[in-house]
Protein backbone atom coordinates (compact mmCIF):
# COMPACT_ATOMS: atom_id res chain seq x y z
CA UNK A 1 0.00 0.00 0.00
CA UNK A 2 1.32 3.16 -1.34
CA UNK A 3 1.49 6.25 1.29
CA UNK A 4 -1.05 7.98 -0.84
CA UNK A 5 -4.17 5.84 -0.54
CA UNK A 6 -4.24 7.43 3.29
CA UNK A 7 -5.73 10.41 2.09
CA UNK A 8 -7.75 11.82 -0.09
CA UNK A 9 -6.19 13.61 -3.37
CA UNK A 10 -6.11 16.87 -1.09
CA UNK A 11 -8.75 19.52 -3.01
CA UNK A 12 -8.60 23.22 -2.69
CA UNK A 13 -9.26 23.70 0.88
CA UNK A 14 -6.82 20.32 1.82
CA UNK A 15 -4.59 22.41 0.12
CA UNK A 16 -4.66 25.39 1.56
CA UNK A 17 -4.65 22.94 5.03
CA UNK A 18 -1.16 21.72 3.85
CA UNK A 19 0.28 23.96 3.34
CA UNK A 20 -0.47 25.66 6.10
CA UNK A 21 0.58 22.58 7.92
CA UNK A 22 3.20 22.44 6.05
CA UNK A 23 4.77 25.87 6.43
CA UNK A 24 4.01 25.37 10.36
CA UNK A 25 5.97 21.97 10.52
CA UNK A 26 9.34 23.98 8.77
CA UNK A 27 8.65 26.67 11.18
CA UNK A 28 8.51 24.50 14.18
CA UNK A 29 11.77 22.11 12.76
CA UNK A 30 13.99 25.38 11.62
CA UNK A 31 13.37 26.81 14.97
CA UNK A 32 14.30 23.57 16.85
CA UNK A 33 17.28 23.23 15.03
CA UNK A 34 17.77 27.41 15.24
CA UNK A 35 17.79 26.76 18.90
CA UNK A 36 20.42 23.88 18.81
CA UNK A 37 22.89 26.06 16.56
CA UNK A 38 21.86 28.96 18.44
CA UNK A 39 23.18 27.42 22.12
CA UNK A 40 26.15 25.65 20.34
CA UNK A 41 27.23 28.77 18.79
CA UNK A 42 26.99 30.55 21.78
CA UNK A 43 29.31 28.39 23.68
CA UNK A 44 31.78 29.35 20.78
CA UNK A 45 31.63 26.09 19.04
CA UNK A 46 30.94 27.70 15.38
CA UNK A 47 33.68 30.38 16.39
CA UNK A 48 36.00 30.12 12.41
CA UNK A 49 38.84 29.22 15.33
CA UNK A 50 37.16 26.25 16.52
CA UNK A 51 36.59 24.65 12.60
CA UNK A 52 40.83 26.35 11.94
CA UNK A 53 41.77 23.20 13.62
CA UNK A 54 41.43 21.05 10.49
CA UNK A 55 43.38 23.54 8.58
CA UNK A 56 46.76 21.76 10.72
CA UNK A 57 48.25 19.15 8.65
CA UNK A 58 49.00 16.94 12.32
CA UNK A 59 44.81 16.98 12.83
CA UNK A 60 44.61 15.84 9.21
CA UNK A 61 47.43 13.05 9.55
CA UNK A 62 44.78 11.64 12.61
CA UNK A 63 41.75 11.63 11.17
CA UNK A 64 43.25 10.08 8.29
CA UNK A 65 45.35 7.27 10.12
CA UNK A 66 41.83 6.70 12.17
CA UNK A 67 39.66 6.35 9.24
CA UNK A 68 42.36 3.98 7.82
CA UNK A 69 42.60 2.26 11.13
CA UNK A 70 38.45 1.61 10.52
CA UNK A 71 38.64 0.61 7.17
CA UNK A 72 41.27 -1.92 8.05
CA UNK A 73 39.73 -3.53 11.03
CA UNK A 74 36.33 -3.34 8.81
CA UNK A 75 38.67 -5.48 5.68
CA UNK A 76 39.63 -8.06 7.68
CA UNK A 77 36.12 -8.16 10.08
CA UNK A 78 34.43 -8.77 6.94
CA UNK A 79 36.52 -10.94 5.29
CA UNK A 80 36.94 -12.94 8.38
CA UNK A 81 33.16 -13.18 9.32
CA UNK A 82 32.18 -13.98 5.86
CA UNK A 83 34.46 -17.14 6.02
CA UNK A 84 33.35 -17.63 9.39
CA UNK A 85 29.94 -17.37 8.25
CA UNK A 86 30.24 -20.23 6.06
CA UNK A 87 31.89 -22.76 8.07
CA UNK A 88 28.95 -21.94 10.99
CA UNK A 89 26.16 -22.14 8.35
CA UNK A 90 27.26 -25.37 6.58
CA UNK A 91 28.26 -27.05 10.20
CA UNK A 92 24.65 -25.78 10.67
CA UNK A 93 22.90 -27.66 8.11
CA UNK A 94 25.12 -30.63 8.09
CA UNK A 95 24.00 -34.15 8.61
CA UNK A 96 26.48 -35.26 11.27
CA UNK A 97 24.30 -34.56 14.48
CA UNK A 98 27.34 -32.96 16.60
CA UNK A 99 28.53 -30.81 14.12
CA UNK A 100 25.10 -29.65 13.59
CA UNK A 101 24.57 -28.78 17.50
CA UNK A 102 27.92 -27.46 17.43
CA UNK A 103 27.29 -25.28 15.00
CA UNK A 104 23.82 -24.48 16.13
CA UNK A 105 25.09 -23.67 20.09
CA UNK A 106 27.77 -21.13 18.78
CA UNK A 107 25.34 -19.54 17.00
CA UNK A 108 22.67 -18.96 19.18
CA UNK A 109 25.01 -18.41 22.12
CA UNK A 110 27.15 -15.61 20.71
CA UNK A 111 24.15 -13.88 18.94
CA UNK A 112 22.30 -13.57 22.12
CA UNK A 113 25.56 -11.49 23.91
CA UNK A 114 26.92 -8.37 23.38
CA UNK A 115 29.06 -7.48 20.65
CA UNK A 116 30.80 -5.54 23.58
CA UNK A 117 31.00 -7.23 26.15
CA UNK A 118 33.15 -10.39 23.50
CA UNK A 119 35.33 -7.82 22.79
CA UNK A 120 35.80 -7.00 25.91
CA UNK A 121 36.42 -10.23 27.50
CA UNK A 122 38.97 -10.94 24.53
CA UNK A 123 40.75 -7.57 25.56
CA UNK A 124 41.19 -8.71 29.53
CA UNK A 125 42.45 -11.53 27.97
CA UNK A 126 39.56 -14.40 28.43
CA UNK A 127 41.27 -16.40 25.48
CA UNK A 128 45.10 -16.71 26.90
CA UNK A 129 42.59 -17.77 30.09
CA UNK A 130 41.14 -20.52 27.94
CA UNK A 131 44.11 -21.35 26.77
CA UNK A 132 46.16 -21.33 29.31
CA UNK A 133 44.50 -22.40 32.39
CA UNK A 134 41.37 -24.86 31.03
CA UNK A 135 43.31 -26.22 27.79
CA UNK A 136 46.40 -26.65 29.92
CA UNK A 137 48.37 -25.62 26.35
CA UNK A 138 52.05 -24.24 26.43
CA UNK A 139 52.70 -20.61 25.47
CA UNK A 140 50.10 -17.85 25.61
CA UNK A 141 47.62 -16.22 23.78
CA UNK A 142 48.39 -12.36 23.79
CA UNK A 143 45.60 -10.40 22.02
CA UNK A 144 46.27 -6.58 21.02
CA UNK A 145 43.30 -4.23 21.23
CA UNK A 146 43.46 -3.99 17.48
CA UNK A 147 43.06 -8.40 17.22
CA UNK A 148 40.31 -7.93 19.96
CA UNK A 149 37.96 -6.24 18.19
CA UNK A 150 38.62 -8.06 14.91
CA UNK A 151 37.82 -11.09 16.86
CA UNK A 152 35.01 -10.07 17.95
CA UNK A 153 33.33 -8.55 15.48
CA UNK A 154 34.32 -12.06 13.20
CA UNK A 155 32.40 -14.05 16.12
CA UNK A 156 29.62 -11.61 16.48
CA UNK A 157 28.82 -10.90 12.75
CA UNK A 158 30.02 -14.45 11.55
CA UNK A 159 27.29 -15.43 13.57
CA UNK A 160 24.78 -13.38 12.17
CA UNK A 161 25.97 -13.66 8.32
CA UNK A 162 25.67 -17.62 8.78
CA UNK A 163 22.23 -17.19 9.64
CA UNK A 164 21.77 -15.21 6.92
CA UNK A 165 23.29 -18.13 4.71
CA UNK A 166 21.84 -20.32 6.15
CA UNK A 167 18.01 -18.43 5.00
CA UNK A 168 19.50 -18.19 2.14
CA UNK A 169 20.45 -21.99 1.41
CA UNK A 170 16.85 -23.14 2.78
CA UNK A 171 15.24 -20.76 0.14
CA UNK A 172 17.14 -22.72 -3.05
CA UNK A 173 14.16 -25.00 -4.22
CA UNK A 174 15.30 -28.89 -3.58
CA UNK A 175 14.61 -29.70 -7.11
CA UNK A 176 18.41 -27.99 -7.14
CA UNK A 177 20.06 -30.63 -4.50
CA UNK A 178 17.92 -33.26 -5.96
CA UNK A 179 18.93 -33.09 -9.14
CA UNK A 180 22.35 -32.32 -8.20
CA UNK A 181 22.85 -35.60 -6.39
CA UNK A 182 21.04 -37.33 -9.60
CA UNK A 183 24.03 -36.13 -11.52
CA UNK A 184 26.12 -38.06 -9.06
CA UNK A 185 27.58 -34.80 -7.19
CA UNK A 186 29.07 -35.57 -3.82
CA UNK A 187 27.29 -33.56 -0.68
CA UNK A 188 30.70 -31.50 -0.63
CA UNK A 189 30.51 -30.46 -4.54
CA UNK A 190 26.58 -29.62 -4.36
CA UNK A 191 27.46 -27.40 -1.56
CA UNK A 192 29.64 -25.79 -2.94
CA UNK A 193 28.46 -24.95 -6.50
CA UNK A 194 25.26 -24.95 -6.35
CA UNK A 195 23.53 -24.07 -3.07
CA UNK A 196 26.14 -21.60 -2.02
CA UNK A 197 26.39 -19.38 -5.45
CA UNK A 198 22.28 -19.22 -5.34
CA UNK A 199 22.36 -18.20 -1.61
CA UNK A 200 24.71 -15.84 -1.94
CA UNK A 201 22.97 -14.45 -4.81
CA UNK A 202 19.81 -14.11 -3.45
CA UNK A 203 21.16 -12.70 0.03
CA UNK A 204 23.46 -10.41 -1.23
CA UNK A 205 21.40 -7.20 -0.02
CA UNK A 206 20.99 -9.09 2.99
CA UNK A 207 24.72 -9.54 3.37
CA UNK A 208 25.45 -5.78 2.17
CA UNK A 209 23.71 -4.53 4.79
CA UNK A 210 24.79 -6.58 7.66
CA UNK A 211 28.34 -5.61 6.64
CA UNK A 212 26.82 -1.85 7.55
CA UNK A 213 26.74 -3.46 10.57
CA UNK A 214 30.30 -4.62 10.91
CA UNK A 215 31.42 -0.91 9.82
CA UNK A 216 29.04 0.80 12.79
CA UNK A 217 30.46 -1.71 14.94
CA UNK A 218 34.27 -1.02 14.50
CA UNK A 219 33.53 1.94 16.10
CA UNK A 220 33.51 -0.40 19.59
CA UNK A 221 37.28 0.25 19.31
CA UNK A 222 36.56 3.16 21.31
CA UNK A 223 35.71 1.53 24.68
CA UNK A 224 38.97 -0.31 24.10
CA UNK A 225 41.01 2.46 23.54
CA UNK A 226 42.18 0.89 20.19
CA UNK A 227 42.79 4.44 17.77
CA UNK A 228 40.35 3.94 15.11
CA UNK A 229 38.34 7.26 13.75
CA UNK A 230 36.31 7.53 16.95
CA UNK A 231 38.73 7.64 19.38
CA UNK A 232 41.10 9.65 17.03
CA UNK A 233 37.99 12.10 17.27
CA UNK A 234 37.55 12.16 21.15
CA UNK A 235 41.65 12.59 21.19
CA UNK A 236 42.01 15.42 19.06
CA UNK A 237 39.08 17.03 20.86
CA UNK A 238 39.96 16.30 24.41
CA UNK A 239 43.71 17.51 23.01
CA UNK A 240 43.45 20.72 21.49
CA UNK A 241 42.19 23.22 23.25
CA UNK A 242 40.99 26.56 21.01
CA UNK A 243 40.16 29.95 23.66
CA UNK A 244 39.51 28.03 26.39
CA UNK A 245 36.99 25.46 25.07
CA UNK A 246 37.45 22.05 23.54
CA UNK A 247 36.46 21.61 20.04
CA UNK A 248 33.84 18.22 20.63
CA UNK A 249 31.08 19.89 18.34
CA UNK A 250 33.19 20.01 14.97
CA UNK A 251 35.19 17.65 15.50
CA UNK A 252 31.99 14.93 16.20
CA UNK A 253 30.04 16.66 12.86
CA UNK A 254 33.74 16.14 10.89
CA UNK A 255 33.83 12.71 12.06
CA UNK A 256 29.83 11.94 11.81
CA UNK A 257 29.78 12.76 8.60
CA UNK A 258 32.86 10.27 7.57
CA UNK A 259 30.67 7.36 8.95
CA UNK A 260 27.88 8.63 7.63
CA UNK A 261 29.21 8.84 4.59
CA UNK A 262 31.00 5.28 4.31
CA UNK A 263 27.27 3.59 5.60
CA UNK A 264 25.37 5.11 3.17
CA UNK A 265 27.99 4.34 0.28
CA UNK A 266 27.41 0.19 1.52
CA UNK A 267 23.90 0.83 2.26
CA UNK A 268 23.10 2.23 -1.28
CA UNK A 269 24.86 -0.40 -2.60
CA UNK A 270 23.00 -3.13 -1.15
CA UNK A 271 19.72 -1.27 -2.59
CA UNK A 272 21.36 -1.39 -6.08
CA UNK A 273 21.98 -4.93 -6.17
CA UNK A 274 18.69 -5.34 -4.99
CA UNK A 275 16.65 -3.46 -7.71
CA UNK A 276 18.99 -5.32 -10.39
CA UNK A 277 18.18 -8.79 -9.20
CA UNK A 278 14.66 -7.76 -8.97
CA UNK A 279 14.61 -6.86 -12.74
CA UNK A 280 16.03 -10.42 -13.97
CA UNK A 281 13.59 -13.01 -14.79
CA UNK A 282 16.05 -16.04 -13.92
CA UNK A 283 17.30 -17.95 -10.82
CA UNK A 284 15.58 -17.42 -7.26
CA UNK A 285 14.02 -14.86 -5.53
CA UNK A 286 16.78 -11.57 -4.31
CA UNK A 287 15.81 -10.97 -0.80
CA UNK A 288 14.98 -6.95 0.32
CA UNK A 289 18.06 -5.11 1.60
CA UNK A 290 17.23 -5.37 5.55
CA UNK A 291 19.31 -5.95 7.91
CA UNK A 292 18.67 -9.49 10.22
CA UNK A 293 18.18 -7.64 13.23
CA UNK A 294 15.58 -4.84 12.46
CA UNK A 295 13.75 -7.26 9.61
CA UNK A 296 13.30 -11.10 11.20
CA UNK A 297 11.32 -12.43 8.65
CA UNK A 298 14.83 -12.72 6.29
CA UNK A 299 15.97 -15.64 8.39
CA UNK A 300 13.20 -17.64 8.88
CA UNK A 301 12.52 -19.18 5.59
CA UNK B 1 36.23 -16.47 45.60
CA UNK B 2 33.16 -16.96 44.22
CA UNK B 3 32.45 -14.02 41.55
CA UNK B 4 29.08 -14.03 41.86
CA UNK B 5 28.72 -14.50 45.63
CA UNK B 6 30.83 -12.20 47.06
CA UNK B 7 29.43 -9.39 44.31
CA UNK B 8 26.08 -10.24 44.50
CA UNK B 9 24.82 -6.88 45.59
CA UNK B 10 27.09 -5.43 42.54
CA UNK B 11 25.34 -7.76 40.30
CA UNK B 12 21.88 -6.39 41.20
CA UNK B 13 22.92 -3.57 40.59
CA UNK B 14 24.03 -3.75 37.38
CA UNK B 15 21.06 -6.46 36.40
CA UNK B 16 18.65 -3.77 37.53
CA UNK B 17 20.53 -0.75 35.62
CA UNK B 18 20.57 -2.98 32.39
CA UNK B 19 16.64 -3.82 32.71
CA UNK B 20 15.53 0.09 33.94
CA UNK B 21 17.83 1.52 30.63
CA UNK B 22 16.43 -1.05 28.07
CA UNK B 23 13.05 0.11 29.52
CA UNK B 24 13.02 3.86 29.39
CA UNK B 25 14.78 3.26 26.12
CA UNK B 26 12.65 1.18 24.69
CA UNK B 27 9.55 3.41 25.62
CA UNK B 28 11.47 6.36 24.32
CA UNK B 29 11.95 4.56 20.96
CA UNK B 30 8.15 3.73 20.76
CA UNK B 31 7.03 6.90 21.40
CA UNK B 32 9.66 8.70 19.13
CA UNK B 33 9.13 5.77 16.59
CA UNK B 34 5.92 5.83 15.97
CA UNK B 35 5.66 9.78 15.82
CA UNK B 36 8.09 9.42 12.98
CA UNK B 37 6.43 6.77 11.32
CA UNK B 38 3.20 9.12 11.19
CA UNK B 39 5.38 11.75 9.89
CA UNK B 40 6.76 9.81 6.90
CA UNK B 41 3.50 8.90 5.69
CA UNK B 42 2.00 11.86 6.10
CA UNK B 43 0.78 14.22 3.52
CA UNK B 44 2.41 16.90 4.96
CA UNK B 45 5.99 17.29 2.67
CA UNK B 46 8.26 18.83 5.44
CA UNK B 47 7.50 16.27 7.95
CA UNK B 48 8.12 13.43 5.64
CA UNK B 49 11.23 14.73 4.50
CA UNK B 50 12.34 15.06 8.40
CA UNK B 51 11.29 11.24 8.86
CA UNK B 52 13.19 10.56 5.82
CA UNK B 53 16.42 12.38 7.37
CA UNK B 54 15.47 11.47 10.83
CA UNK B 55 16.12 7.27 9.86
CA UNK B 56 18.77 7.94 7.36
CA UNK B 57 20.86 9.90 9.81
CA UNK B 58 20.53 7.58 12.93
CA UNK B 59 20.48 4.36 10.58
CA UNK B 60 24.10 5.19 9.40
CA UNK B 61 25.30 6.50 12.56
CA UNK B 62 27.53 4.18 15.11
CA UNK B 63 25.68 3.94 18.42
CA UNK B 64 29.10 4.89 20.23
CA UNK B 65 29.11 8.14 17.78
CA UNK B 66 25.73 9.25 19.19
CA UNK B 67 27.19 8.65 23.06
CA UNK B 68 29.42 10.62 21.92
CA UNK B 69 27.17 13.37 21.19
CA UNK B 70 24.88 12.77 24.51
CA UNK B 71 27.73 13.11 26.49
CA UNK B 72 29.87 15.89 25.00
CA UNK B 73 27.01 18.09 22.81
CA UNK B 74 23.77 17.39 24.97
CA UNK B 75 24.89 18.85 28.04
CA UNK B 76 26.06 21.82 26.34
CA UNK B 77 23.20 22.02 24.58
CA UNK B 78 20.65 22.03 27.65
CA UNK B 79 22.76 22.52 30.32
CA UNK B 80 25.94 21.07 32.21
CA UNK B 81 25.60 18.37 34.71
CA UNK B 82 22.64 16.13 33.64
CA UNK B 83 23.11 12.64 35.00
CA UNK B 84 24.37 10.21 32.63
CA UNK B 85 21.42 7.72 32.78
CA UNK B 86 19.17 10.02 30.92
CA UNK B 87 21.59 11.07 28.94
CA UNK B 88 22.36 7.36 28.07
CA UNK B 89 18.61 6.51 27.29
CA UNK B 90 18.62 9.49 25.08
CA UNK B 91 21.37 7.63 23.41
CA UNK B 92 19.86 4.42 22.62
CA UNK B 93 16.24 5.45 22.33
CA UNK B 94 17.02 7.98 19.64
CA UNK B 95 19.36 5.16 17.93
CA UNK B 96 16.67 2.78 17.80
CA UNK B 97 13.56 5.06 17.49
CA UNK B 98 15.08 4.37 13.67
CA UNK B 99 14.45 1.17 13.65
CA UNK B 100 11.36 1.25 15.13
CA UNK B 101 10.11 3.75 12.47
CA UNK B 102 11.16 1.59 9.54
CA UNK B 103 9.23 -1.52 10.69
CA UNK B 104 5.98 0.61 11.60
CA UNK B 105 5.92 2.14 8.41
CA UNK B 106 6.58 -1.32 6.79
CA UNK B 107 4.06 -2.74 8.90
CA UNK B 108 1.90 -0.48 7.50
CA UNK B 109 2.48 -0.87 4.14
CA UNK B 110 1.63 -5.03 4.76
CA UNK B 111 -2.28 -3.25 5.32
CA UNK B 112 -4.31 -4.28 1.95
CA UNK B 113 -4.91 -1.67 -0.04
CA UNK B 114 -8.95 -2.27 0.41
CA UNK B 115 -8.51 -1.41 3.85
CA UNK B 116 -7.09 1.75 3.52
CA UNK B 117 -10.09 2.29 0.64
CA UNK B 118 -12.90 1.61 2.56
CA UNK B 119 -12.12 3.70 5.34
CA UNK B 120 -11.45 6.60 2.93
CA UNK B 121 -15.24 5.99 1.11
CA UNK B 122 -16.53 5.62 4.88
CA UNK B 123 -15.11 9.53 5.22
CA UNK B 124 -12.80 9.04 7.32
CA UNK B 125 -9.99 11.57 7.55
CA UNK B 126 -5.80 10.51 7.55
CA UNK B 127 -5.63 10.20 11.26
CA UNK B 128 -8.71 8.90 11.63
CA UNK B 129 -8.49 5.99 9.23
CA UNK B 130 -4.27 5.80 10.20
CA UNK B 131 -6.21 5.27 13.93
CA UNK B 132 -9.02 2.96 14.00
CA UNK B 133 -7.74 1.26 10.35
CA UNK B 134 -4.59 0.95 9.82
CA UNK B 135 -2.60 0.95 12.78
CA UNK B 136 -4.30 -1.95 14.62
CA UNK B 137 -3.83 -3.91 11.81
CA UNK B 138 -0.32 -2.94 11.13
CA UNK B 139 0.36 -4.24 15.27
CA UNK B 140 0.50 -7.97 13.86
CA UNK B 141 2.75 -7.69 11.59
CA UNK B 142 5.33 -5.18 13.63
CA UNK B 143 5.41 -7.53 16.64
CA UNK B 144 8.06 -9.64 15.35
CA UNK B 145 10.40 -7.18 14.15
CA UNK B 146 9.80 -5.06 17.40
CA UNK B 147 10.70 -8.33 19.61
CA UNK B 148 14.19 -8.37 17.58
CA UNK B 149 14.85 -4.36 17.80
CA UNK B 150 14.23 -4.04 21.65
CA UNK B 151 16.25 -7.54 21.96
CA UNK B 152 18.97 -5.55 19.72
CA UNK B 153 18.78 -2.95 21.88
CA UNK B 154 19.35 -4.73 25.08
CA UNK B 155 22.52 -5.99 23.80
CA UNK B 156 23.54 -2.26 22.65
CA UNK B 157 22.58 -0.55 26.00
CA UNK B 158 26.03 -2.50 27.02
CA UNK B 159 27.62 0.60 25.29
CA UNK B 160 26.24 2.63 27.81
CA UNK B 161 28.37 1.04 30.79
CA UNK B 162 31.37 2.39 28.88
CA UNK B 163 30.34 5.83 29.27
CA UNK B 164 30.07 5.04 33.28
CA UNK B 165 26.26 4.24 33.68
CA UNK B 166 25.80 1.18 36.17
CA UNK B 167 24.44 -1.64 34.11
CA UNK B 168 26.28 -5.17 33.32
CA UNK B 169 28.47 -4.20 30.80
CA UNK B 170 29.89 -1.31 33.58
CA UNK B 171 30.32 -4.01 36.94
CA UNK B 172 31.96 -6.45 34.67
CA UNK B 173 34.60 -3.62 33.63
CA UNK B 174 34.60 -2.72 37.59
CA UNK B 175 35.31 -6.80 38.58
CA UNK B 176 37.62 -7.24 36.18
CA UNK B 177 39.74 -4.35 36.96
CA UNK B 178 39.55 -5.47 40.65
CA UNK B 179 41.30 -8.63 39.45
CA UNK B 180 38.55 -11.37 39.51
CA UNK B 181 38.76 -14.04 36.43
CA UNK B 182 37.13 -13.11 33.57
CA UNK B 183 35.99 -16.19 32.79
CA UNK B 184 33.36 -16.06 35.30
CA UNK B 185 32.58 -12.91 35.13
CA UNK B 186 32.03 -13.31 31.36
CA UNK B 187 29.64 -16.75 32.17
CA UNK B 188 27.40 -14.72 35.03
CA UNK B 189 27.26 -11.62 32.63
CA UNK B 190 26.34 -13.46 29.95
CA UNK B 191 24.10 -15.63 31.46
CA UNK B 192 22.30 -12.41 33.16
CA UNK B 193 22.05 -10.86 29.69
CA UNK B 194 20.15 -14.19 28.46
CA UNK B 195 17.73 -13.91 30.92
CA UNK B 196 16.54 -10.21 30.12
CA UNK B 197 16.73 -11.67 25.84
CA UNK B 198 14.65 -14.76 26.96
CA UNK B 199 12.31 -12.36 29.15
CA UNK B 200 11.67 -10.01 25.99
CA UNK B 201 11.20 -12.78 23.54
CA UNK B 202 8.78 -14.49 25.87
CA UNK B 203 6.73 -11.08 26.04
CA UNK B 204 6.34 -10.90 22.98
CA UNK B 205 5.19 -14.39 22.11
CA UNK B 206 2.70 -14.07 24.63
CA UNK B 207 1.70 -10.71 22.97
CA UNK B 208 1.60 -12.30 19.25
CA UNK B 209 -0.43 -14.84 20.69
CA UNK B 210 -2.85 -12.69 21.89
CA UNK B 211 -3.14 -10.16 18.59
CA UNK B 212 -3.45 -13.58 16.94
CA UNK B 213 -6.60 -13.61 14.66
CA UNK B 214 -7.94 -16.49 12.18
CA UNK B 215 -7.60 -15.62 8.61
Amino acid sequence: MSANVLYDAPGPKARVRNRIYSVAGTLVLLALVGAVIARLASQGQFAPAMWDIFNYAGIRQNILDGLLATLEVFALASVFSLAFAVLLAVGRLSEHRVVSAAATGFIELFRSIPLLITIFALWVGIADKLWADVLHLPGSLAISPMWALIIGLTIYNGCVQAEVLRAGINSVPKGQSEAAYALGMRKTQVMATVLIPQAVRSMLPTIISQLVVTLKDTSLGYIILFPEMLQTARLIASNVQVEGAYPYVPVIIVIGSIYLALCLALSSLATWIEKRGRRTKTGIAVHAAAEPAEDPTVLEQ
Amino acid sequence: MNVLLDNLALFREGFIGTVELTAASALLAMVLGVTIAGCRVSPVPPLRIFGTAWVTLLRNTPLTLLFLVAFFVIPEILFPGINSFLLAVLACGFYTSSFVCEAVRSGVNTVPLGQAEAARSLGMTFLQSMRMIVLPQATRTVVPPLSSIFIALTKNTAVAGAFDNVDLFNIAKVLSNDGYDILMIFFWITLAYLVITFTISGLFRLLERRLEVAR
